[in-house]
C-alpha cells in the first residue's frame, strides 16, 4: 500500500497507515525525495504510530530518507514510535543515528517550527 | 532378597497385615505419647535444633507434630499434615528457622519412634521386621511431606518478596509538565533494567514527557552491563522523542566507567539530581525565580 503524503505549508507529512513491505518503503523514500523538491519543503514528518514492528530494513530506510532529504534541504522528524517498538529497536541494536524523533505529530510539527532540537 | 520375599506374599494379604500392624503401632505410639514426646523434645534441645524458639514453644510444636505424625500413620493420608506443615512453616520461617532444623527434628522423631519400636519388639525379630516394613515407608513419606512443605513455603515467601521489591522499586514521577524523574535505587539486573525501561517508555507516552531525569544515586555499583542498560534506556527514550539526563554518577562510579572504557559520551550526564532538574527546566523553557528574598524578617515575626 502506498503511503499517503500530505502537504502542510512548508512541511510534508507521511502518515504510515499499516504494515509496509520493503517495496512500499522504497516507494515512500522515492516519493518523499521527489515531493520535497517539487514543493520546496523545509521539513518532513514520517508518522510511524501505526507500526508495531520495525525491522532493520525499515530503520535503515528511514535513516536513508533523513539523509536524502537533508541533502535536498529539508529536516526529517520521525514521530510516533511506540514504547514496545522503541525497546525492541534498542535491543536489536537498531538506531536512527542522528535522525530526529518526537512523541507524536504535534510534537514533530512543534520541533520543526522551533527549528532547533533541544538535544543539540 | 528380603524385599523379594515380601513381594512374594499376595498383595491383599500383605496390605491387610500392614494395616493391622500399623493399627497396633499407632496404639503403641498413643500409649507412650507423653514419654516419647518428652524424649523427642529432649533430643531436639540436645542437638541444638530450633534454637530460635523457647523450650515451651518447642514442646507445644512437638506435641502437635507428634499427634499429626501418629494421625498420618493411622490414616495414611498426608493432606492434614501438609496443611499443618505449611502453617508451621509460615509461623517459624520469619523467626529464622532453617531447613536443616525442620528436616532434623522430623528425622529425630522418626529415630525416637523407631528406637521405641526396637525396644518393644526386640524379642521377636521377624515381627520387628514386618513392623518396620509398615513403619518405614510411612515415616519416610512424612519426612518428605514436611520438608517439601517447608521448602515450598520458603520459595513462596521469596517469590512474594521479589514481587514486592519489583513493584516498589521503579516509580516514574512527573515533577513538572512534560518532565519526568526516575529515581533508581538498588541493584540493576537485566530483568529489572528491562522493566525499568518499559515503565519509563510507557510513562513518556502517557505523560507526553519531553525530558526525563534518571537519577542513579541509589545504584550501588555501575559496571559495563549496567551502563549498557542505561544506554539502551536512553536510546529508547530518544526514539520516543524524549531527552534523557542521567544524574547521580558518583566520583567512584565515573572513575570506574572511564577505567573500564565505557563510552557514555552520547549521554547527557549531570552531577546531581538538582542540577539535572535545573537543566531539564532550562530545556523545557522554565525559569524558576526565587521570590521571597526577605524571608528572615518574615520568619521572625511569628516568634515575637
Amino acid at each position: 500500500m502506498r503511503v499517503p503524503i500530505l502537504k502542510q505549508g512548508h512541511y510534508l507529512i507521511a502518515s504510515i497507515q499499516s504494515a509496509l513491505t520493503d517495496a512500499d518503503l522504497l516507494q515512500l523514500r522515492d516519493d518523499l525525495a521527489e515531493m520535497a523538491g517539487k514543493y520546496r519543503s523545509r521539513g518532513i514528518i514520517v508518522d510511524v504510530t501505526a507500526l508495531d514492528v520495525m525491522d532493520s530494513f525499515a530503520v535503515r530506510t528511514l535513516r536513508a530518507i533523513a539523509h536524502i532529504l537533508r541533502m535536498r534541504g529539508a529536516r526529517t522528524v520521525i514521530v510516533g514510535i511506540q514504547p514496545d517498538v522503541a525497546f525492541a529497536m534498542v535491543q536489536m541494536g537498531l538506531t536512527l543515528g542522528d535522525t530526529q524523533t518526537a512523541l507524536d505529530l504535534e510534537e514533530g510539527l512543534d520541533l520543526l517550527e522551533r527549528g532547533r532540537d533541544p538535544r543539540e | 532378597m528380603k524385599s523379594l520375599k515380601g513381594k512374594g506374599t499376595p498383595a491383599l494379604l500383605r496390605n491387610d497385615s500392614t494395616s493391622a500392624l500399623l493399627t497396633e503401632l499407632v496404639a503403641h505410639l498413643r500409649q507412650n505419647r507423653t514419654q516419647l514426646r518428652e524424649e523427642w523434645a529432649r533430643r531436639i534441645t540436645e542437638s541444638q535444633l530450633l534454637t530460635a524458639m523457647t523450650k515451651e514453644e518447642i514442646f507445644v510444636e512437638a506435641t502437635s507434630v507428634y499427634d499429626n505424625y501418629v494421625a498420618v500413620l493411622e490414616t495414611g493420608s498426608v493432606e492434614a499434615l501438609q496443611a499443618y506443615a505449611r502453617d508451621l512453616s509460615e509461623r517459624i520461617i520469619p523467626r529464622g528457622v532453617e531447613t536443616h532444623e525442620v528436616v532434623g527434628i522430623v528425622l529425630l522423631l522418626r529415630d525416637v519412634l523407631a528406637r521405641s519400636l526396637f525396644k518393644k519388639y526386640q524379642s521377636d525379630f521377624a515381627l520387628l521386621n514386618r513392623v518396620l516394613d509398615a513403619y518405614e515407608p510411612a515415616a519416610n513419606r512424612i519426612a518428605n511431606t514436611v520438608a517439601v512443605g517447608f521448602v515450598q513455603e520458603r520459595e513462596r515467601i521469596i517469590r512474594q518478596q521479589q514481587e514486592a521489591i519489583r513493584e516498589l522499586s521503579t516509580p516514574v514521577l512527573q515533577v513538572r509538565e512534560r518532565l519526568l524523574i526516575l529515581p533508581i535505587i538498588g541493584v540493576i539486573d537485566p530483568q529489572r533494567a528491562r522493566q525499568l525501561t518499559e515503565q519509563l517508555l510507557r510513562g513518556i507516552r502517557s505523560n507526553r514527557a519531553k525530558v526525563v531525569v534518571i537519577d542513579i544515586t541509589g545504584v550501588p555499583a555501575v559496571d559495563a552491563t549496567v551502563a549498557n542498560h542505561l544506554v539502551q534506556t536512553v536510546d529508547a527514550s530518544r526514539l520516543m522523542g524524549a531527552t534523557v539526563i542521567v544524574t547521580g554518577l558518583s566520583a567512584e562510579i565515573a572513575q570506574t566507567l572511564v577505567t573500564i572504557g565505557v563510552d557514555l559520551s552520547k549521554m547527557k550526564t549531570i552531577g546531581d539530581l538538582q542540577g539535572g532538574i535545573e537543566e531539564a527546566e532550562r530545556l523545557l523553557g522554565y525559569k524558576v525565580i526565587l521570590e521571597a528574598v526577605e524571608t528572615p524578617p518574615a520568619m521572625k515575626r511569628p516568634a515575637v
